[in-house]
């Protein structure tokens, strides 16, 4: 049930986001100078922010903002979890321990506040918010492929492999890395919702997406700052997001419920 | 045990380094100085002022100057706030962080280890379902969604809690800015607590407590909830992490003078030493706080000690 529940949320807001603006004939940053913070009627959908733009446009524009950025920035999580689980994994012994040992400094650091230096000096740049939140949000992922990796190694499949002289590498691609396709793809899919839950955090702080472009942190930012003259530019932002963040960990619980081999034997 | 103890102190010298490292080179490679402001300081006076702060010295000196100051507690003058040392202001924004997190991580111990309890007891029917729709929903929803939300609601609406400021730590002015930064830690506790309750409910030994006749209440206090506990408390670290994080936003709208604030401002006007004093602190909070987490694990698992 969460599954179908997540799945429809999220393909749903989908549809919503990408479709949506093909039926606005309303532009995101044009400014309606005698519209200014209108309630939602039958022009502006869902009413004006206080500098007269149109908020459905804007806000389905930020939600391709903040979606894209989710989908990014876990795929850079990924490939950096992904690899360092598996080669810790894999080589095991000491390398595995110093590897590990280094994931759980990590943990300990509070590394949003390096983020959040490293947008506040460098910010203005959408890929460096990819980066900078693909780099923090590696470690579950690398904790989870180094489990399965070294459960997968002693199993006979990979000895057969070995026993054929099979090179390490080769070992690695086809024989390691397509057995952990179920758990990557859970984890990815609760990596996003964290995503965009940072990115908005910045986007908030006024760190993170940048006009002209916008996303639902700045339109939640926006939306807060003027809340008392239009509290519709705060609630429909923030509901898009929200709706977003429980589709994706949802759809992820699911997952985990029915793929994750740690959890069937589980009381769910 | 003493011995655990000291290797895990001795590992966090060399932790903090690495952030304070990192930290101090960050600042210095980004564009912009503290005293760049919009109307440009004349060229004697600059040179002055970069002397006052021995900004005119090479990056590796000042560097090694800055360490060795620090070694000594003395964490530099603050490049803003003229005539306060970044301790001074660190002594006035630390009581205030400590006081909000403090009060926010017991209000998510009590009620999401209850709201777990009662989702647990109640498995699979509707007090269940319930709470672990609010656990969802709150998991979901950034506290900087909730903030205005409620101050909309609570403080402009209803005027029953003041807006935002701090009075000295007035008690109704800690409610909202702790009620906030508390929430998706409830949600995440009491999912934590559901989870595990259920799978020590299952195991043996309570089977055999309720056998010989043991109240269920009993059952509880005696054999299921120290158990229990254990997600709850290696979960404390990362909540801790979080709390931290959270505070920055929460301090940001509710205007309350804490570290969040100083960190992000100062991170805006390049105040290096400040920048640099707020993460020293919180670093060195995040390994007291989870030194002490450990301690509380091993007290209530005792089979840790044997295996390390």
């Amino acid at each position: 049930m969460k599954l179908r529940l997540g799945l429809c949320l999220v393909v749903g807001v989908t549809l919503v986001v990408l479709l949506g603006p093909l039926w606005a004939d309303l532009l995101p940053d044009t400014i309606h100078w005698d519209d200014m913070a209108v309630p939602p009627d039958a022009t502006y959908w869902l009413g004006t922010d206080v500098m007269g733009r149109d908020l459905y446009v804007r806000t389905l524009q930020g939600g391709q903002v903040s979606l894209s950025v989710g989908l990014l920035a876990t795929l850079v999580s990924m490939l950096i979890g992904v690899g360092y689980g598996m080669v810790a994994g894999y080589v095991g012994g000491r390398v595995d321990a110093v590897m590990m040992r280094l994931v759980d400094v990590f943990y300990a650091l509070p590394f949003l506040f390096l983020v959040i230096l490293l947008m506040v000096f460098f910010g203005q740049h959408l890929w460096l918010l990819f980066v900078a939140i693909g780099c923090y949000l590696w470690l579950d992922m690398a904790r989870i492929v180094r489990g399965q990796t070294l459960s997968l190694k002693h199993q006979s499949f990979v000895e057969a492999a070995h026993a054929l002289g099979q090179s390490h590498g080769h070992i690695l691609r086809r024989h390691i890395l397509p057995n952990l396709r179920g758990v990557v793809v859970v984890y990815a899919t609760l990596t996003i919702p964290q995503v965009i839950m940072i990115e908005s955090f910045l986007s908030f702080l006024g760190l993170g997406v940048q006009e002209p472009l916008t996303s639902w942190g700045s339109l939640v930012n926006e939306g807060a700052e003027n809340m008392s003259v239009a509290p519709w530019a705060l609630l429909f932002p923030a509901f898009f997001l929200s709706v977003t963040l429980v589709g994706f960990n949802l759809l992820g619980d699911g997952l985990r419920d029915r793929w994750d081999p740690a959890m069937t034997n589980k009381a769910k | 045990m003493l011995n655990t103890l000291l290797k895990r102190v001795l590992w966090g010298i060399p932790v903090l380094w690495l952030v304070l490292t990192l930290t101090f080179f960050l600042l210095r490679a980004a564009p912009g100085g503290p005293f760049d402001q919009e109307r440009v300081l004349a060229p004697d006076v600059a040179q002055l002022v970069a002397e006052k702060y021995q900004l005119d010295q090479p990056l590796f000196h000042q560097y090694t100057q800055y360490l060795q100051a620090i070694v000594q507690g003395d964490l530099g003058p603050s490049f803003q706030y003229a005539d306060h040392s970044v301790n001074d202001l660190i002594a006035l924004g630390l009581p205030v962080s400590l006081q909000i997190g403090f009060w926010a991580l017991c209000v998510a111990l009590i009620l999401g280890v209850t709201l777990g309890m009662v989702a647990a007891l109640h498995a699979n029917r509707w007090p269940d379902l319930v709470a672990m729709l609010v656990a969802v929903i709150g998991i979901s929803t950034p506290n900087f969604v909730i903030a205005p939300l409620l101050i909309l609601w609570l403080a402009v609406h209803w005027q029953w809690l003041p807006v935002g400021g701090w009075a000295g730590g007035e008690w109704t002015h800690l409610i909202l800015p702790v009620l906030t930064l508390s929430l998706p830690f409830i949600a995440a506790i009491a999912r934590l607590v559901r989870g595990s309750l259920l799978e020590v409910l299952a195991l043996p030994h309570v089977r055999t407590a309720r056998a010989k006749g043991l109240s269920s209440a009993a059952v509880m206090r005696r054999h299921v909830l120290r158990p229990a506990m254990l997600p709850v408390v290696s979960y404390l670290g990362p909540a801790a992490v979080g709390l931290m994080t959270g505070s920055v936003v929460i301090e940001q709208i509710f205007g309350i003078p804490g570290l969040g604030r100083y960190f992000v401002q100062g991170a805006l006007n390049r105040d290096y030493t400040l920048v640099l004093g707020v993460v020293l602190v919180i670093g060195l909070m995040m390994l007291l706080f989870n030194l002490l987490v450990d301690l509380l694990y091993r007290w209530l698992d005792p089979r840790i000690q044997e295996s390390s």
